[in-house]
């Protein structure tokens, strides 16, 4: 089964703590949302108040076009996989996951077998009379997933679930994790501070900071068009140039930056464009720095030196001084094949369309990517 | 902060789940020990209790020698006992802890500590098998030729503070050894490689950081053997009574229920003040 | 001194230490087999007539049994309120929790003589009967901090979650309590038990002051020692004893054993 989620204007405070501030939100049914933020973001509590575990403040939580906000949690149509799993220590798995079936007064061979068949979609069948403890982090993990799926919610929470696994297990479960939401349709609503994890496995990505929605969208969106200063620093390395308005002619924007003059695509904006003399910040990912003279309209820079670079395998991450302002550094992924050396200078050039420009100041001069 | 409809419900349940062990202990302890304070302070006329406030019975009590004599016997006893005790149970908890291989430790401290389980009652009648005239020891002796009489060893102080000795050695050896055991071997490293003798090392290092554990050992000697009633009755014949045997001799034959209740409430006064004597070690073996 | 002295002396030391410590306790089981009728040296033979002798008293066996019960239930109505409470302490938010806990623990700290003499005095004062119920009353007092505490220290932070797991599932608070909660502190719960019936079935003065007619095991060697040094109570004591360690071991082996293993 699986059903929509509508939360509305919810507050959340912890005395004089504000977790949670003014956050709506629609999710629809079958939707695999990922909520990301730093920790102390406000997506746990987020979660919690849609589980049950917490009330808001103020606000309210619909699931399935229902009020739920007073609801408990044993009688939400949610259920939660906690980020400990949670597992119970005393019981096998198979009572593990036909606890919540148990508990609807199922007969005990149904039980049984639906357990087993929630324990089959997750390859542990054959484990099914063992206990918690006798089982690794990854095999805990599933064992969670199959508890949580077996009872059939209309939406599952899933709270930071990956986040005791080591790296390859968790690119592994992240794959599973889609593969069995596709198959059971049910909403998800998936917390975790890891925007590859994010990436890899979201419909949409909210991102959270402060208690507060800072970008909702695609994960091509948030990354490639981010909606602001935030959201762009969180989803991966940038760089920040603040810029001034100069004006704006036949859908192109005219910016003055520490580089030179610039010409955007107005599309680069992502709010409406500010007047003449309005401060934005242009947001540049430094794989998008191109070689000057490229095919694409493209936006010149100036020259750079090298200061610094190292080989990732898969480019060359360099930072880099413009000649034009030697108090900026900027960061730039050079092709694989470049050779790069401290001291080189290099024309620096920007694909057009995928700059972004923000109506915002940055709160310091350089990005502070993750 | 508001509290929201769910949250009242949860506090209505807690509320519910401490309830039974809170009317349990307010309606058998406190209740009790708050009538038993206010019955010290009434009188008895015609062997009832009469409800009218007076001061009479803690007067009698510092008024009548044999009544003071019981608590100053009590605190002589207490103190020999936990001193002797102390002294006898710090090296055998050094040995289980420093000297036993690891893997035997936990069985010499079980059996270090097994006769602890035998009943109050039990354990007071064996010493009396052993201490009195005919028994093993002055059978012993007398074979021995070491003396020519039996000593009088049970109905009198000795065998008291046998009977006690035996007791608490066990149970200090116990918590000193639980203090031991924690510390880091570290430390004694640390001051062997500043040029420490073992001598220096135990009487600068080993011995503070083992005080919390003595200081919690004789804080619980204290209470338990002030208060106990059964080994001096025992062992220690009618020479020499100790408070509680006093407070039970109010009971039986003169059935003086307000002069036994003054008599708890300063024997519940005095292991108040050993309480707040020995507090900071007891609160700093607790952080 | 040489190590080899220093351990020369160590052994001589615990081992004269050991030997006082089950000085007594030898005496007692080794002459319960006197074959004659002083518990005392000379030891004239070895017979088992004691024990039959305990076996046919008749007040004897009913005080053992006394015992038992009165330890049995005793410790299962602590074990149960403090297993509540604790529950209520560490799940809930209540206010002056720790006065609360405070009370709930202070029968700890007090002299048993003197819980004792004010449950008497109450008793007493309303024309209650001293029976078995009222001692068992007593030792409830005397083991509901005893289980307080130690079931309260073993309920973790970590098991929060896992209960939350329970509820989400549907599962009802008693539900939670019972197949969740109770399961996953069953080696707490057990050692709480174990040690209150330990307790319960060795005291004396509550059980002492507050029965009549119906009284416990002690209370009943209490009442044979007037009689002086008899065989017959080293029989009656050993088996105390006996029953004591038999006790403990199940609790090492029960509880202890099962707590050492990961969950």
């Amino acid at each position: 089964m699986t059903a929509d989620v509508s939360i509305r204007n919810a507050t959340k405070d912890f005395g004089s703590f504000r977790a949670l501030n003014d956050v709506s939100l629609e999710i629809s049914a079958g939707e695999f949302i990922v909520l990301l933020g730093p920790s102390g973001c406000g997506k746990t509590t987020l979660l919690s108040i849609l589980g049950g575990f917490l009330e808001p403040t103020s606000g309210t939580v619909l699931i399935g076009g229902r009020d739920m906000t007073h609801v408990a949690a044993a009688r939400r149509p949610t259920t939660t996989m906690f980020q400990d799993y949670a597992l119970f220590p005393h019981m096998s798995l198979l009572d593990n996951v036909g606890f919540g079936l148990r508990m609807r007064g199922l007969a005990r061979s149904e039980r049984h077998r639906k357990a087993l068949a929630h324990l089959d979609l997750v390859g542990l069948r054959m484990s099914a009379s063992r206990k918690p403890h006798e089982l690794s982090g990854g095999q805990r993990q599933r064992v969670a997933l199959a508890r949580a799926l077996a009872v059939d919610p209309d939406v599952l929470l899933l709270d930071e679930p990956l986040g005791a696994l080591d790296l390859k297990l968790r690119r592994q479960m992240q794959d599973e994790l889609k593969a069995i939401q596709r198959r059971v349709g049910t909403t998800f609503v998936h917390v975790t501070h890891d925007q590859e994890e994010a990436m890899a496995i979201a419909d949409r990505i909210v991102v959270m900071n402060q208690g507060r929605i800072e970008d909702i969208g695609l994960p091509t969106d948030i990354y490639m068009r981010p909606r602001s200063l935030f959201s762009a620093g969180f989803m991966g390395e940038a760089n920040f140039l603040p810029a001034r308005i100069i004006g704006a002619a036949d859908g192109e924007v005219r910016v003055e930056t520490a580089l030179g003059e610039v010409l955007l695509p107005a599309a680069a904006f992502a709010a409406a464009v500010p007047p003449a003399g309005g401060r934005i910040t242009l947001c540049i990912r430094p794989e998008h720095f191109r070689p000057a003279g490229g095919a694409e309209a493209s936006v010149a820079l100036g020259r750079a030196s090298i200061i610094d670079s190292a080989f990732f395998g898969g480019h060359h991450r360099c930072h880099l001084r413009p000649e034009a302002a030697p108090d900026m550094i900027l960061t730039a992924h050079l092709p694989q094949t470049a050779q790069p050396r401290t001291g080189d200078l290099i024309d620096l050039a920007v694909a057009a369309a995928s700059v972004v420009a923000l109506a915002e100041a940055p709160a310091s001069t350089q990005g502070d990517p993750q | 902060m508001t509290v929201t409809p769910l949250e009242r419900a949860e506090q209505r349940k807690a509320w519910g789940f401490a309830l039974p062990a809170l009317v349990w202990t307010t309606a058998f302890f406190l209740f009790p020990f708050a009538y038993m304070a206010a019955i010290s302070l009434w009188t008895r006329s015609g062997g009832k209790i009469v409800a009218t406030w007076t001061l009479d019975n803690y007067a009698a009590f510092f008024g009548k020698s044999h009544l003071l004599k019981a608590l100053l016997n009590s605190l002589e006893v207490t103190a020999i006992v936990t001193v002797i005790s102390i002294l006898l149970a710090y090296p055998l908890a050094w040995i289980i802890a420093e000297r036993v291989p690891k893997r035997w430790q936990r069985m010499a401290l079980i059996m270090a500590i097994l006769p602890f389980w035998t009943s109050y009652v039990v354990r007071s009648y064996s010493w009396l098998l052993v201490l009195s005239k005919g028994g093993v020891v002055n059978q012993t002796l007398i074979w021995a030729g070491l003396v020519a009489e039996p000593l009088q060893l049970s109905a009198s102080r000795t065998g008291t503070v046998i009977g006690f000795v035996h007791f608490f050695v066990m149970l200090l050896t116990l918590t000193i050894y639980a203090n031991l055991v924690q510390l880091s071997p570290n430390y004694r490293r640390a001051a062997a490689d500043l040029g420490a003798s073992g001598l220096q090392t135990f009487r600068h290092v080993i011995l503070p950081l083992t005080l919390p554990g003595i200081m919690v050992g004789a804080f619980l000697t204290f209470v338990l053997c002030i208060g106990d009633y059964i080994t001096p009755q025992i062992l220690g014949g009618n020479n020499e009574l100790l408070l509680p045997q006093v407070i039970m001799l109010q009971l039986g034959r003169r059935a003086d229920f307000p002069m036994a209740a003054a008599l708890s409430l300063v024997l519940m006064a005095v292991v108040t003040l050993a309480y707040l004597f020995c507090a900071r070690w007891l609160k700093m073996e607790r952080t | 001194m040489p190590r080899q002295l220093q351990t020369a002396f160590a052994i001589l030391y615990a081992g004269v230490l050991y030997g006082f410590i089950f000085l007594p306790v030898v005496v007692l089981v080794l002459f319960s087999f006197q074959d004659g009728t002083l518990p005392v040296p000379p030891l004239h033979g070895l017979t088992l007539h004691w024990y039959g002798e305990i076996f046919a008293d008749r007040k004897l066996m009913a005080a053992l049994g006394n015992s038992l019960l009165v330890a049995v239930i005793s410790s299962a109505v602590a074990c149960l309120l403090g297993f509540l409470a604790a529950y209520a302490f560490a799940r809930y938010r209540l206010p002056a929790s720790n006065l609360q806990r405070a009370l709930i623990v202070a029968p700890m700290t007090v002299s048993t003589l003197i819980i004792a003499l004010g449950l008497l005095s109450v008793f007493s004062r309303l024309d209650i009967q001293l029976s078995l119920w009222t001692v068992g009353a007593g030792h409830v007092v005397i083991n509901l901090p005893l289980c307080f505490a130690i079931i309260y220290a073993s309920m973790g932070a970590h098991q929060i979650n896992i209960e939350r797991a329970a509820r989400d599932l549907g599962a009802r608070d008693w539900q939670v309590m019972l197949l969740v909660t109770a399961p996953m502190l069953m080696p707490s719960i057990l050692a709480a038990f174990f040690l209150s019936v330990t307790f319960s079935w060795d005291e004396f003065i509550i059980a002492f002051l507050l029965s009549r007619f119906d009284v416990t095991l002690p209370v009943e060697i209490w009442s044979m020692l007037r009689s002086g040094l008899d065989p017959k109570t080293n029989a009656i004591g050993s088996v105390v004893f006996l029953m004591s360690v038999v006790l403990l071991f199940m609790l090492e082996l029960i509880v202890l054993r099962k707590s050492g293993k990961p969950s």
